[in-house]
């Protein structure tokens, strides 16, 4: 045991062991996926060199480019060899929207404090933003112009899906700011109701969303001529705008908007006292974190082909806000990993065991009702886990630390700062 | 000249009167204390001056421009801050980002050139660190910058209040019992603190406080409420002597000490 921990006592001093060690775990867990490429072992492993790489002792920009490289390059290469290759990649893709959601989610309810329980709803009118330009469903209702837009608008649209959630995040909040805490929630939880009803049966009189049909043939993006339909190409959409958000997340989380959020989350009144208007504040939390969610929403129908309202219930409003709360409030890497975990659990996990068990039984003859299969029963697991974290780990899987600043440099620089004053007031004062 | 007046300031909730009738003229760059027994609408004042609460009646003057009817972020950018007889820090943020909070009116960074990583805003963040380091200093809080501010000791709390008002640069200063569970040391280190505020920064102070010996001892001019009511008002001397507020709220014990 306690060679065990001085070894481990000797890695964390040691730079470059950790490098190796590292470097070691990707080459292996590559070469597993190389070998056994329909293992989703395999594959998971390869994707947790991700944590382990961010626990590492080396400077931030080394570790954002090998990141970048790994999810990028090395993980789709080795992947490509496998015959799970599209699904591989669609539950990447699926990782970087939700992520993305999750991130948005964590602005409202992380750095603001404002619990919001359908956030999902921006996610559906960014969605629907792109499928009902993209497809032949405007024209039922546009008195103007020709539709389908080509795939080539996909990248505006990216855009528009931002503006046009941030614009329905205001909308929901300037009605819920009177309310907080419990009331907030429920209020919350209405408008996502509200929205998926709405696109439910904005058929008539004017057909604007199609019903509950839905709206098909949604054209895939174009990229200078190449239109984009597999999984693999989606994933590095995602992937690309997964980056620029956490870019967003992370400048302001520190700007002086962040520290409004921060300080409206914690106190009020003492927020209000400081000159933070309240209303303000708060709205941009909403309209910032909506529109994360609008552009993703965007490539989720663009990557579908095809949206209807089933899409946008309340459970999958729970789910981004069980992201946010296992992998830890406030904490942009917790919550990222907090996305990773619950889509992992959901679309491999969940379905492999159950795979599994339908196996077992049809080869052992045990019967399972189909109500205990754990595809059905995840509303149950994910309870239990958020209960289990409520009691055992409130700071969730990687709790929210503040940035903290170099003392010794703010000693150095405040004592510039004096020393120059000084000579301006001497100076002042020969003239 | 007067910095602040106070008209017939009233207010009410419900049926009960917090304050009735309050007239009050507080000369700039003073010291004035607002004393009286517990209950008697001392912090209600400071909550309608800061538009925590609306008046039922009665109007402010900062320079002759009234202030109600603003919001309480508004009130704060005409040079109003205060701390408060509840500390309220923003607990699960730093030390310096409480400081930083304090001057946000004078950071004029738009969320969208930070994204844009404009190198003017760059600069004022940094500036604005070092200034916050500095008022730290002077609070004598240096030692916890990266600390959360939840996890303060009392006294150091109470100072960490007074530095993140300070860093909005007020024109007026609120503050709601400063020595409210301070032991003598830390009292008097906040009693030259508050003197340094004065002198140096030129802010007018308005200050609630229980602590007799502080209060007389630093103010220039005091004012005593009495349910609501403002009973009397005069220099630290006749405070002492009158025999309302020694009913009132001194007692007799205050006279046969002096
Ligand atoms: N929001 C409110 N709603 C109802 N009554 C209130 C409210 N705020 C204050 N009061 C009442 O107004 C009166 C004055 O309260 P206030 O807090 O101003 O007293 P104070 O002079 O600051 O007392 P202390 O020395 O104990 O701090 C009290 O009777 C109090 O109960
Ligand atoms: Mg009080």
């Amino acid at each position: 045991m306690t060679t065990l921990s001085a070894l481990f006592e000797k890695l964390a001093q040691s730079k470059k062991n950790q490098i190796i060690l590292f470097v070691a775990y990707v080459v292996l867990t590559g070469a597993g996926l190389f070998l056994l490429p329909d293992s989703t072992i395999a594959f998971l492993l390869l994707l947790f060199s991700i944590l382990i790489l961010y626990y590492l002792n080396v400077n931030l920009r080394a570790k954002w480019i090998t990141g970048i490289v790994i999810l990028a390059a090395i993980v789709p290469f080795i992947a490509s060899h496998s015959d799970s290759y599209q699904t591989y990649m669609e539950v990447g893709t699926l990782v970087g929207i939700y992520c993305a959601m999750a991130l948005g989610l964590n602005i409202v309810v992380g750095f603001a404090g404002l619990l919001d329980l359908g956030f999902i709803a921006f996610f559906a009118v960014g969605a629907y933003s792109y499928a009902i330009f993209a497809s032949g469903q405007a024209s039922k209702f546009m008195p103007f112009g020709h539709y389908p837009l080509p795939g080539d608008t996909f990248w505006l649209f990216i855009i528009v899906g931002a503006i046009v959630a941030a614009i329905f995040g205001i909308l929901l909040g300037v009605p819920v700011l009177r309310v907080r805490g419990d009331y907030l929630a429920i209020v919350t939880l209405g408008f996502g109701e509200i929205i998926r009803i709405l696109l439910n049966n904005m058929d008539h009189p004017i057909n604007i969303t199609n019903g509950s049909m839905g709206i098909a043939s949604i054209a895939p993006p174009n990229f200078f001529g190449i239109s984009i339909g597999s999984s693999s190409q989606f994933y590095y959409i995602a992937f690309g705008i997964f980056l620029v958000v956490i870019y967003v997340v992370r400048k302001l989380e520190n700007s002086k908007l962040g520290r409004s959020w921060k300080a409206v989350r914690d106190n009020e009144i003492a927020a209000q006292a400081m000159g933070i208007p309240l209303v303000k504040t708060k709205l941009a939390a909403f309209a910032i974190g909506a529109s994360f969610s609008g552009m993703m929403g965007v490539i989720f129908a663009a990557k579908q082909m095809f949206v209807d309202a089933t899409s946008f219930t309340y459970l999958e409003s729970t789910m981004v806000l069980v992201m946010v709360i296992l992998g830890g409030m406030g904490s942009v890497p917790g919550v990222i990993l907090g996305a990773a975990v619950v889509i992992i659990l959901r679309t491999q996990v969940l379905t492999n065991i159950s795979n599994w068990l339908s196996t077992m039984s049809s080869n052992y003859g045990i019967s399972i009702p189909p109500a205990l299969s754990p595809e059905k029963m995840q509303l149950l697991i994910f309870g239990l886990l958020l209960i289990i974290f409520a009691l055992y780990r409130t700071q969730g899987l990687i709790p929210h630390k503040n940035r903290k600043v170099d003392v010794e440099l703010l000693k150095k620089e405040s004592a510039e700062a004096a020393r120059a004053r000084e000579k301006a007031t001497s100076g002042g004062a020969k003239s | 000249m007067n910095i602040l007046e106070v008209k017939n300031l009233t207010k009410q909730f419900g049926g009960l009167t917090a304050t009735s009738n309050i007239n009050m003229n507080v000369e700039k760059n003073s010291i004035t204390a607002v004393i009286g027994p517990n209950g008697a609408g001392k912090t209600t004042f400071f909550n309608m001056i800061t538009a925590v609460y609306k008046p039922t009646s009665g109007d402010i003057l900062l320079n002759g421009k009234s202030l109600i009817g603003l919001k309480p972020h508004q009130v704060s950018h005409f040079g109003i801050t205060r701390t408060f007889q509840n500390i309220r820090l923003f607990n699960d943020m730093t030390v310096l980002e409480n400081v930083m909070v304090g001057m946000h009116q004078n950071l004029k960074a738009h969320w969208v050139g930070t994204l844009l990583q404009l190198p003017h805003i760059r600069k004022m963040e940094e500036a604005a660190k070092v200034d916050a380091y500095d008022i730290l200093k002077y609070v004598g809080l240096e030692d916890y910058v990266n600390e959360n501010a939840g996890n303060l000791a009392y006294g150091a709390q109470r100072r960490l209040e007074i530095g993140r008002a300070m860093a909005a640069k007020p024109k007026i200063l609120l503050l709601d019992e400063p020595a409210a569970g301070m032991n003598p040391k830390e009292t008097e280190r906040l009693t030259n603190l508050i003197y340094d505020l004065r002198s140096k920064l030129n802010v007018t102070i308005i200050l609630i406080e229980h602590d007799m010996k502080l209060v007389m001892k630093i103010s220039d001019f005091i004012y005593v409420l009495d349910h609501g009511e403002l009973i009397a008002s005069g220099k630290p001397d006749e405070i002492r002597n009158n025999t309302r507020v020694i009913e009132a709220y001194l007692g007799k014990g205050a006279v046969a000490n002096d």
